[in-house]
């Protein structure tokens, strides 16, 4: 044995210790499910830190700063805090799905950072099929607030996961949609590969519509403002974990920020390039600087809209799925499809591995064909405004003509001749 | 004949989530109960479909079935009285049920032992090593649309699958208008 024993080779080290090789892979596995997991469960700390600072920020205020340096052990002593309130089982509670249903919460948020890839060598599970399989862990999601909405015998928690669930369905699918566009160009379902495939591009700027959709799906499927129908304090006091106190509304809580960050996580890899970033061949470790940096770029961004706008009411939150984000879904899955196609008839597809100037003709093409998708959808927009506004003051004048009919013939009096 | 490995390991847990979930399934009083044990059989399927290297198959299981447990609750919870106390057997022929069930299992298990283990079968002349051949996503991509695989079943089948959607739109929707 000439090597020192490392977590590089842990599993030669157990084998040559005197494990068999199985039982030194399973042990070397289990290992780096923990080292990926623990991530995520300290990166939340920060989440609730940053989240109540920036939204300090735009409501004028300076947010947590006496616990700590800057506050930033607010989180800590809130967690501590959480631990010591009474855990409460309301009567009539099916307590084990009551019990299970963080547990889910949380176990499905860091289940998908299994794929993600830090660094151009570091990943959990570098699984072919990277992309579905975010999907297929997000749709898990669904069953968690069904479940802690049943099991808590209450009929606001109830109701709350009703329309959680109509929210979550409904807006899985231009979110799946919008996935297949870096699928599509990447060629590959790898998260690895779609992030290798961004050497030259971001697919930012080839795909901006798809970008926009993902963001804003996400934006909902995590339950984040303007779409924050999941938790709506002022209208079915907090949905889904109405019930939940102590420790377990504090892992609803995590999951729910950890879940807001992963998706943001999952926007810097398919769009924004991942661990691309100057050196990164040279130091791999320097991706997981960049992926951090450029997570926390559109997280912060999140964070900013969700102290600014208002909450969507549940029909206008249909409404803007079904009717806006689903056909625009369509069309930009056709229109790129066909673009990708006119490209490699005509040669302008850039070989993978190709640097920046090669990928200019194809970018270019790209985001002409998306400004014809903004514009067209941005038509549609402004006649359906245009419409609603006809209808709304045709409205106005029958109402007026109503209240004059009515002051002319006052009630009681006898109408007509 | 079975090595003691992690995946022998793995596929006995995998086979007591599904049998353990199915059987779950079938006695439990509570409609709630009923769904989640049915989520760990589907979740069992898609174990089976790792340990088969067919991950695609898996995700998809999870997406397609796990997911749409909770459709299930809602309907559960909508279209039923008591969700929780089953007392009255709704179906009647429970017990013709339980035979053909239990004939078509029989039947199963006749169907893969007898060509594997039975006379002039696979195992009797040659121990088959496990198929080399690896088959990806883009293998199963192109065998759907291609004009010698699976196109025309995979066309009809999504052919199949829009009608029903009209048809649901169709009735569900309000004729006053």
């Amino acid at each position: 044995m000439d090597t020192v024993c490392s977590i590089n080779n842990l599993a030669r080290c157990l084998v040559e210790g005197g494990f068999s090789p199985d039982l030194a892979n399973l042990l070397t596995l289990l290992g780096g499910v923990v080292l990926v997991a623990t991530i995520p469960l300290v990166t939340v700390i920060f989440l609730i830190w940053i989240e109540r600072k920036v939204a300090a920020r735009v409501q004028d205020r300076l947010g947590p700063n006496r616990v700590g340096p800057v506050g930033l052990l607010q989180t800590v002593a809130d967690a501590l805090k959480m631990l010591t309130k009474e855990d409460i089982t309301p009567t009539g509670a099916d307590k084990f799905i009551y019990n299970l249903a963080p547990v889910i919460a949380f176990a499905t948020v860091i289940l998908m950072w299994a794929v993600v890839p830090f660094t151009p060598l570091h990943i959990g599970a570098d699984v072919g099929i990277g992309v579905l399989y975010f999907m297929a862990v997000a749709s898990i999601g669904t069953v968690k607030i069904m479940v802690a909405g049943w099991s808590s015998n209450n009929k606001y928690a109830l109701l709350g996961a009703f329309r959680t669930i109509a929210q979550l369905l409904s807006y899985e699918v231009p979110l799946v949609l919008s996935l297949l566009i870096p699928v599509m160009l990447a060629g590959t379902m790898s998260l690895q590969g779609i992030t290798e495939a961004q050497g030259g591009m971001w697919y930012l700027f080839i795909a901006p519509v798809a970008a926009f959709l993902f963001y804003v799906a996400n934006l909902a499927e995590t339950g984040r403002a303007p779409f924050d129908l999941l938790e709506a304090e002022s209208e079915i006091i907090a949905g889904y974990n109405i019930e939940y106190s102590g420790f377990k509304w504090g892992m609803f809580m995590a999951s729910e920020f950890l879940h807001a960050f992963t998706a943001a996580l999952f926007f810097a890899i398919i769009f924004m390039g991942g661990w691309w970033g100057p050196f990164v061949q040279e130091v791999p470790l320097l991706g997981a600087l960049y992926l951090v940096g450029k997570t926390a770029i559109v997280y912060v961004f999140g964070l900013v809209l969700r102290a600014t706008v208002p909450r969507v009411r549940i029909d206008q939150l249909m409404a803007l799925n079904w009717k806006f984000l689903v056909p625009l879904a369509i069309a930009n899955v056709l229109v790129i499809a066909f673009l990708i196609q006119v490209l490699k008839a005509l040669g302008l597809m850039p070989v993978p591995g190709a640097d920046i100037i090669a990928h200019l003709p194809m970018t270019v093409v790209m985001l002409l064909g998306n400004l014809v998708i903004i514009a067209v959808a941005m038509q549609v927009l402004r006649n359906q405004g245009r419409e609603e506004k006809m209808a709304q003051e045709a409205r106005m004048a029958a109402r007026q003509q109503r209240v004059v009919k009515e002051v002319r013939t006052p009630a009681g009096a006898p109408v007509g001749d | 004949m079975l090595e003691f490995n992690a995946s022998t390991v793995a596929f006995v847990v995998m086979t007591l989530f599904i049998l353990g979930g199915a059987l779950g399934v079938v006695t439990t009083r509570n409609l709630i109960h009923a769904t989640l044990y049915l989520i760990l059989s589907l979740f069992g399927v898609a174990g089976y479909f790792v340990l088969l290297s067919a991950p695609f198959l898996a995700a998809v299981q999870v997406l397609v079935y796990i997911g749409a447990i909770a459709i299930l609750i809602v309907f559960a919870v909508m279209l039923t009285r008591s969700m929780t106390r089953m007392s009255e057997i709704l179906n009647g022929q429970w017990l013709l049920s339980a035979i053909v069930g239990a004939g078509l299992f029989l039947l199963l298990v006749i169907g893969v032992i007898l060509p594997t283990w039975g006379n002039g079968g696979l195992l009797d002349a040659t121990v088959s090593a496990p198929s080399q051949v690896v088959i990806d996503t883009v293998d199963l991509g192109k065998a759907l649309v291609d004009r010698n695989g699976f196109v025309l079943p995979f066309e009809v089948a999504s052919l199949l699958l829009t009608a029903a959607m009209i048809g649901a739109i169709v009735i569900a929707r309000d004729d006053t208008e």
